[in-house]
């Protein structure tokens, strides 16, 4: 038997407001793995965490983390984990040191072990020379990395990031990627990542889960999920709404063409082959005299695994969270 | 249990940093008990007067009144600290580790204490320069510094547990106003009770606040009543348990609700 080093079975958590956050969210990563948990916002991911992290505790359904019960085994747990929550979790009046240092000393370490392990990591996240300054001083993309480097403070065998790049300008979210992706499979390290971003996904998760409404609605990695997809997927964007579905039936009619969905001015489709389709398209729209003012096609992207599993674009589900 | 003794040494030790790198806080806190000290002194002069009052010098009796008002208002303001910590990830990351509860309410608790000592030093100082006069000896100054170290320890665990069943700052900062001023009004801290309505002084004898002021006055005076320095202060501890342990259970429901 393969060892988990995060397991769920059929997470389901309700809070006080009636609202429904997770409804049987089931899924499994191994160890050394960097799962990426997807979905926009709401779909119950930070929910998820925090009842990973022992924060919160589900309603019913079981969790372990590093072979540890999260309600049963409490305390292994927590010294088994890192977690980086979505807010920074540092301590603005403090120095990066003296951050590094009071988390150290809480998981056990020595005051010299703590020192020793918070010089290495400032080293590690290029934040050597900052060290010594207060936190509120950091911009956002140092704080970000000294939030991760408290993570990592006591070698944990699972490390958490919910959301690690919202809210970073461009540059500083590349910059912790490539943080991120160092950190993958070194030591045997775990990495579960929350993220609304597609594209971070797919450039550091080994695995992704797809969360909609609480529950796993598809798992793979993210070549595998895409490659499933057959063939291409086309976007047609109108100049007005498709609002009485006329484009919908026309496209319908097509040879070769599935799954249309339509989301204001924005029509999707698979199609087997773009090449062909694309004219195909543009003649049945043009006969009808109906405006088009882009036409794309493109391999099956994140995008597209997760339209073809929830139904809606990811930007729609933003929206509508 | 040694773990949580590490762990309350380490999280005091963080909000004392805090507190010194915060020099306009300090002078803040100092400089305030000095004003209502001095203002009050000269406010309330002629109470003494009124027969029946017990003091000759409104002044002495005043300056242990003034520690404990000081002690419980800025006791109120402790809960900030972690509606800070939970608006940033401080207090989900610390909640997510095995750091001892007890702790982290217990650290923070003491470095208020300290706080709070401080400023009783420097209202009597100042109690003692505006004519102030004590025959109490150490012992007396003893039992109201330590008198004041319990208020600022009670009500500073109430304030830091409305503060994480509220998690709001605004919320908070009305609850702890809306309680320390009638707990301020209800007590001898201003003026003896005995001149006072009569429902005042039953409701002081349930006011925390007013047990310590009792306790630090008896030992100061000239003959303390030890008997009733010993009942005031024993009703204090206890209550100062039963908050502090009450608002460490406080962390479960803030949990349960994330």
């Amino acid at each position: 038997m393969a060892t988990h080093a995060i397991r769920t079975t059929d997470l389901v958590k309700t809070y006080p407001k009636g609202q429904r956050a997770l409804d049987g969210l089931s899924f499994s990563v191994g160890e050394g793995v960097v799962l990426g948990l997807l979905g926009p916002n709401g779909a119950g991911k930070s929910t998820t965490v925090k009842i990973l992290t022992t924060l919160s505790r589900a309603d019913s359904g079981t969790a372990q983390v590093a072979g540890y019960d999260v309600i049963r085994e409490q305390d292994q747990v927590r010294h088994a984990i890192g977690y980086v929550p979505q807010k920074s979790s540092s301590d603005p009046m403090a120095t990066g040191i003296e951050n590094l240092v009071l988390g150290g000393r809480i998981y056990g370490l020595s005051r010299t072990d703590a020192v020793r392990r918070a010089a290495e990591l400032l080293e590690r996240f290029g934040l050597t020379e900052f060290g010594g300054r207060q936190v509120k001083t950091y911009s956002g993309g140092m704080q970000r990395k000294l939030d991760v480097a408290l993570g990592l403070v006591h070698r944990p065998q699972v490390l958490f990031l919910d959301e690690p790049t919202t809210g970073l300008d461009p540059e500083a979210r590349a910059d912790l990627w490539t943080e991120v992706g160092r950190l993958a499979g070194s030591e045997g390290l775990t990495v579960l990542l929350t993220t609304h971003y597609l594209e971070e996904a797919d450039r550091l998760a080994d695995q992704l889960a797809i969360v909609d409404h609480g529950k796993i609605v598809a798992e793979g990695t993210p070549e595998g999920l895409k490659s499933e997809l057959r063939g291409d997927s086309v976007h047609v964007e109108l100049v007005d709404a498709d609002t009485d579905g006329t484009v919908r039936s026309l496209l319908g009619q097509l040879p070769g063409i599935t799954e249309i969905v339509a989301e204001g001015k924005v029509l999707r489709a698979r199609v087997d082959h773009g090449a062909t389709a694309v004219p195909a398209v543009l003649g049945i729209l043009e006969d009808k005299a109906i405006p088009v003012s882009a036409v794309t096609v493109s391999r099956p992207s994140l995008d597209d695994v997760y339209l073809n599993y929830t139904g809606r674009s990811f930007q729609a589900a933003e929206e509508a969270a | 249990m040694t773990a949580a003794v590490a762990h309350t040494r380490f999280i005091t030790g963080r909000w004392l940093r805090a507190s010194y790198r915060q020099p306009a806080l300090i002078i803040f806190t100092l400089v305030q008990p000095a004003i209502w000290l001095l203002l009050f002194g000269q406010v309330f002069q002629g109470v003494v007067k009124i027969p029946g009052f017990g003091d000759t010098s409104y002044i002495a009796f005043l300056t242990p009144g003034i520690v404990m008002m000081t002690a419980l208002m800025s006791s109120g303001w402790s809960g900030t600290t972690f509606i800070a910590d939970m608006e940033r990830g401080v207090m989900d990351r610390l909640l997510a580790s095995p750091v001892s509860r007890g702790g982290l309410m217990a650290g923070q608790l003491i470095s208020n204490a300290t706080n709070t000592l401080i400023q009783t030093v420097l209202v009597f100082v100042i109690g003692m320069a505006a004519g102030a006069r004590y025959d109490g000896g150490p012992a007396g100054y003893a039992v109201t510094a330590v008198a004041s170290m319990l208020v600022g320890i009670a009500f500073g665990s109430l304030s830091n547990a409305v503060a994480l069943l509220t998690r709001q700052q605004e919320a908070l900062i009305g609850i702890s106003q809306f309680v320390s001023l009638p707990l301020t009004f209800m007590s001898s801290i201003m003026i003896d009770p005995q001149v006072a309505p009569h429902w005042v002084s039953v409701a002081a004898r349930f006011n925390p606040v007013d047990w310590a002021a009792i306790a630090a006055r008896q030992a100061l005076s000239a003959d303390p009543d030890w008997s009733s320095v010993l009942r005031h202060g024993g009703y204090l501890v206890a209550f100062t348990l039963i908050v502090a342990w009450l608002s460490t259970r406080a962390f479960r429901t803030y949990q349960r609700s994330v």
